[in-house]
């Protein structure tokens, strides 16, 4: 266990701004929830089980009578389509750690550990899988935390919270300058930001994401001869 | 809201649809077996590219035809790049642009 704590000790500064993104999004899921009628214990089962960013919020909406079960499967793949490509970036990290570990770390792969473990260079003297499971599970942990204040204190907040769901999309722009500060990430950064905007004009905010994959890796597929040098990086240092 | 019964079902189904989206590349890409090439340079290069694709993401609801024109994430977003490349200190600039962000919704717009 020494080996493991070590491991959350050294993982803990970078989850920090997830820490707080987390926090408070989650404390918005757990106002949602209880307003269906929901208890705080069946907030947090659905934390435990279900850790999905956006799908949690849409799952919300499946809570009442007449969703169909084949409905819900459907809608929740679709939110979360994207995550199909992000298996791709890891796969060759994650074969590399035992089973159980791999099966935590594909299950916990949400937007902002994803980017959080393909950003971070793992420090010399930890251990790999250690160190991103510590990752994964400090995020998780967050998240039910947050989901736990929510739901207890849903009814007279004097805090008026509007715009705090602000702190991932900030915490998503600053891991797109660190990359940027890499001259071999910009050109596939500036196609993830200019085709997302294309498909989001073209098809809108619901039905975006998938087209834009489809193009970000049909465009990267086309300059493959041209990109593939071995010189993309994109782990960055950061202040942690 | 759902009866007890009904409540777990659901729950359970939503847990298997996003773990499905998540596991499908490993099974496709078990261990043990080469990855090709071409999925490699693929996972390289996608990682910037999905970041990039986040940040409009994250941004898809704001209002760019209407009242307040887009205008608290745009003034939001350029502070938080600006300050970041100025200072390199990520929780400082995700605190800086996260209370502007509020201010900037609560109080102006």
């Amino acid at each position: 266990m020494g080996e493991m704590t070590k491991a959350m000790r050294k993982a803990f500064p970078y989850t920090i701004p997830v820490l707080v993104g987390y926090v408070f999004m989650s404390f918005a899921f757990g106002v949602m929830f209880t307003e269906q009628g929901y208890s705080v214990l069946w907030a947090i089962l659905m934390r435990i089980v279900v850790y999905a960013g956006s799908g949690q919020y849409l799952a919300v909406n499946f809570f009442v009578p007449g969703v169909s079960l084949l409905q819900a499967a459907f809608l929740t793949i679709m939110v979360n389509i994207r995550h199909v490509f992000y298996g791709l970036s890891l796969v060759e990290r994650y074969n590399r750690v035992g089973f159980l570990k791999r099966l935590y770390l594909i299950f916990g792969m949400t937007d902002e550990t994803y980017s959080l473990v393909c950003t971070t260079n793992i420090p010399d003297d930890v251990d790999e899988g250690k160190f991103l499971l510590s990752i994964t599970l400090l995020n998780q942990l967050y998240w039910i935390g947050g989901t736990i204040v929510g739901s207890l204190a849903s009814t007279a907040i004097p805090f008026n919270s509007e715009g705090i769901e602000f702190a991932m999309t900030a915490l998503f722009i600053v891991l797109f300058v660190e990359l940027w500060c890499k001259r071999s990430n910009r050109y596939p950064e500036l196609v993830g930001v200019m085709a997302s905007i294309l498909c989001l004009v073209i098809f809108g905010a619901d039905g975006f994401i998938l087209p834009t994959m489809i193009l970000i890796i049909a465009i990267l597929m086309i300059n493959r001869n041209r990109l593939d040098t071995g010189k993309i990086e994109t782990e960055v240092e950061r202040d942690a | 809201m759902l009866d007890t019964m009904d409540s777990l079902i659901m729950i359970v189904v939503v847990a298997i649809a996003t773990f499905s989206t998540r596991a499908f590349s490993f099974i496709i890409f078990p261990k043990g077996k080469e990855v090709p090439p071409a999925v490699s340079y693929l996972g390289k290069v996608l990682t910037p590219a999905i970041i990039g694709m986040l940040v409009i993401y994250c941004l898809k609801s704001t209002s760019v035809l209407a009242y307040p024109y887009g205008m608290p994430e745009l003034i939001a977003c350029v502070t938080v790049m600006a300050l970041h490349l100025w200072k390199r200190n990520t929780l400082l600039s995700i605190g800086v642009g996260t209370v502007l962000y509020m201010f900037l919704v609560q109080y102006v717009f």
